[in-house]
């Protein structure tokens, strides 16, 4: 059994319920952080445990509040990012539902070593009932004296605020985030000013995934220095991982970063093998928006390592050969599971969320999406392909906020990929219509890597 | 004694310029002049918070600067990145900025109608200049061209939707100089589209600048719609004394003879203006006798309005009058001895409007 740090006691029956979690250790850690430690002391642990972003980019947390602007009579802010609306990941509802209290514990503590006194969670619309657990359990925080005026006698005071959004993904996009928040209209910011400068009403604010805040709660409890022992090298510590696809157990697993992919895909702990018994064709490791694997990069690298769940090994080769760990939603696809479609169900995801700011965003992700569904429906053209790789290529990196390159490298994968799938589908247009290309040759073992020039 | 303030070196494409800390590349660019200046579509110097979206002014920094000469990993827009010490860019000498802005152009382009020749913006189109400059001739778009519902928003101003390149000027512009904001973005994603919440009209006294501002036609004058191609008029510069505080009352006016077609801003070489007017000065006021006309407006000669205006152009270096060192060519046969068409004494510039062969009989 994996060591378990934030879910090991999620299975314990009223855990939602502020007496059960304090009785089961809970808040005991906002107590020691508040108490004995101080702010600066708090941000030194984080910075020596090594976490890292779990919203996906995977940016260390601690030099992330390192650089939030401290000016004289200006308020701080610290926003939560629940705003969870990658296709395939599904971590931070599980978090958000069961146990509330560590997220609210996790906003105290991180709150109070950056010295804010309002914190939002900003949860996505689609949430529709968790708001009121976690109201719930912000009420119950703040009956015991967790919340409000001078909390613990130590003087400090922090109130906490949920706000539903709309129901957009771009909102998970840190300043387009705080614009939804402020009650505008949900366009991302151009950087710089970053929000630890000007962000939430123009004051220094840090933004961060729910599971980064929650991770805050361990890591005071047991120290950076025992934290950093879980995982391996920079991935340190636990992760959840929300899986997905043709598995037999789909679901939120909380893994520590040092297994590897094989066995996270077939232990019975995880996620119990691929569902009837099928092969493995291909595995986006993160969430829609990272490049999706076939079979034979996913379990080795094309060095001919074995993969980890860690965020360089899945990286490793960049993205030539590699993927990302993103934001955690694993997705699994078994031999019968088409490339293209799934592609263009992608593509017409960011088609869709595009918030419309930025023209090669705006005008990309639908032509994308057209010509995806043309190759898909039989009526695509061999150059159709080439084009789709320029258009992608003409997205990534020009537009103001990621979702432009979420867009573009969901595609650029799979043409670099399959390409053969996608051939395919141009030169068999009836057939692609009644089946699938199948397996094919992408779970084949790769060639041995040459050995390196002497 | 005031500290000097320091500048901030700065190359672009190879050539140094000093500026003030604080300014953006694009503006930095812009005080050098000339083909270094990145197009720009949706900034406008006198709009604050505007740029950033079009991504037609992407450049890349190839040293950050001084203290840090990493280069930045991807392109900046130009428009919105200030400029450090010591920051090196690269515009046209980078190929990767070149093939990013045919990107671009191309994304402006691909729902863009294309209309042209019915669209009263031809001749002084951003977006025509930004095509020919940087565009492909074709394009690779094989789908049918988004269209939107047309709304009606007021008898002063067209728009026309299936135009719009979503640069946020005009929204910026009602914000900034207008009381009231009527009109916005809804909607998302491609399906965004400027319009007014519960079909309103825009009626405020300085709304009418929406139309200069816009880069292309998608806001135009209604009241100027359809009477003329803006090649055919004549601009003049004129001004007159505006009751309204926050108008300069300075315009140009797009004449032809002695009538006056429209009243606009006027525009530098940047095409923004250079001070706001209101609309009783656009709209209301036809007559030439309603202006004090100072003189024929100056337009860059690359120009299409300034075809057939050659008034103030500099005539290239005859070589002949070097080679021939004071003697007279030998003329062979006069033109102007058997031609009754070709008269020099006629200046063709100050023709109104095509010349016709009256002009020659007087």
């Amino acid at each position: 059994m994996g060591r378990k740090l934030l879910l090991d006691k999620a299975h314990i029956e009223g855990i939602r319920y502020y007496d059960t979690y304090r009785a089961n250790g809970g808040y005991a850690a906002a107590e020691k952080a508040l108490k004995s430690m101080g702010p600066e002391a708090v941000v030194e642990e984080v910075k020596k445990s090594g976490l890292r972003g779990r919203g996906g980019a995977g940016f260390p947390t601690g030099l992330k509040w390192s650089f939030i602007a401290k000016p004289e009579g200006v308020p701080r802010y610290l926003v939560c990012n629940a705003d969870e609306s990658e296709p395939g990941t599904f971590k931070d509802r599980y978090l958000m539902e069961f146990i509330p209290h560590l997220l609210v514990e996790g906003l105290l503590i991180s709150s109070f070593a950056l010295g804010a006194n309002r914190a939002y969670i900003y949860i996505r619309g689609e949430y529709a009932w968790i708001p009121d657990i976690l109201e719930q359990a912000i009420a119950e925080a703040k009956n015991k004296g967790w919340l409000g005026k001078n909390i613990l006698g130590t003087g400090y005071d922090l109130e906490i605020f949920v706000q539903r959004g709309a129901g957009a993904y771009i909102c998970g996009e840190e300043t387009a985030l705080l614009e939804s928040l402020e009650g505008k209209r949900g366009n991302p910011r151009i950087k710089p000013p970053f929000p630890a400068v000007k962000g939430l009403w123009g004051c220094p604010t840090v933004v961060n995934n729910v599971e980064t805040i929650a991770a805050v709660v361990p890591i005071v409890n047991i120290g950076g220095d025992e934290y950093i022992k879980f995982g391996i090298g920079k991935s340190t510590g636990t992760k959840l991982i929300s899986a997905c696809g043709n598995i037999n157990k789909p679901g939120v697993y909380e893994i520590e970063m040092n297994i590897s992919v094989e066995e996270f895909i077939y232990s019975d702990e995880y996620c119990g093998g691929i569902k009837g018994g099928k092969r493995l064709k291909a595995c986006i490791p993160g969430g829609s928006s990272v490049p999706v694997l076939p079979a034979n990069l996913l379990l080795k690298t094309a060095k001919g390592e074995t993969r980890m769940m860690t965020y360089e090994s899945l990286n490793d080769g960049g993205f030539a050969t590699g993927s990302m760990l993103g934001s955690g939603g694993f997705i699994v696809m078994d031999e019968d599971q088409c490339i293209v479609r799934n592609t263009l169900t992608f593509a017409r995801f960011y088609h869709h969320e595009s918030c419309g700011q930025c023209s090669p965003c705006r005008e990309g992700t639908g032509w994308m999406k057209k010509v995806l569904h043309n190759i898909e429906y039989g009526k695509g053209k061999m150059s159709d392909i080439d084009l789709l790789w320029d258009i992608q290529r003409k997205i990534e990196g020009n537009t103001i906020c990621p979702l432009g390159d979420a867009a573009a490298w969901p595609v650029a994968a799979a043409i670099r990929h399959f390409r053969d799938e996608f051939e395919w589908h141009v030169t068999h247009p009836d057939e692609a219509l009644t089946r699938n290309f199948g397996l094919a040759h992408y779970a084949d073992p790769l060639p041995a890597p040459a050995p390196a020039a002497v | 004694m005031a500290e000097e303030k320091k500048l901030f070196k700065v190359k672009i494409d190879n050539i140094s310029v000093e500026v003030e800390p604080g300014t953006t590349i694009l503006n930095a660019a812009r005080t050098i002049g000339g083909d270094v200046v990145p197009p720009a579509m949706c900034y406008y110097s006198k709009l604050q918070g505007s740029g950033g979206k079009c991504r037609t002014c992407l450049v890349k920094v190839t040293k950050g600067s001084e203290a840090d000469p990493r280069p930045m990993p991807k392109l900046v827009a130009s428009c919105r990145t200030t400029v450090m010490d010591g920051m090196e860019v690269a515009n046209i000498t980078s190929p990767e900025v070149q093939e990013a802005r045919k990107g671009v152009v191309e994304f402006l382009l691909l729902n863009h109608p294309l209309d042209c020749p019915v669209c009263d913006q031809a001749g002084e189109c951003d977006l025509q200049n930004l095509s020919y400059e940087h565009g492909a001739e074709a394009t690779r778009y094989e789908f049918k061209r988004r269209t939107f519902e047309k709304i009606d928003i007021g008898d002063k101003i067209q728009l026309h939707m299936t135009r719009c390149i979503l640069c946020y000027r005009c929204v910026f512009t009602a914000d900034q100089l207008t009381e009231k904001r009527e009109h916005g973005i809804l909607g998302r994603g491609d399906a965004s589209e400027i319009s007014t919440y519960i079909h309103q009209s825009l009626d405020n006294n300085f709304i009418g600048n929406v139309i200069d501002v816009c880069p292309v036609g998608a806001l135009t004058d209604k009241t100027f719609r359809f009477k003329n191609r803006v090649w055919f008029l004549k601009p003049v510069d004129a001004h007159r004394d505006c009751n309204d505080p926050k108008c300069c009352g300075k315009t140009v006016l797009w004449m032809r003879g002695d009538e006056v077609f429209r009243v606009t801003a006027r525009k530098d070489k940047y095409g923004e203006v250079e001070n706001f007017i209101c609309d009783t000065c656009r709209f209301d006021k036809k007559e030439k006798s309603d202006w004090i006309i100072e003189g024929p407006r100056k337009i860059d000669r690359h120009s299409v309005i300034s075809q057939g205006h050659y008034v103030n152009t500099v005539k290239p270096k005859d070589p002949l009058v070097e080679v021939l060192d004071g003697r007279q060519p030998k003329l062979l046969f006069d033109i102007h001895t058997t031609s009754e068409v070709n008269r020099p004494e006629i200046d063709l510039s100050r023709i109104d409007g095509p010349a016709h062969s009256d002009d020659f009989n007087k």
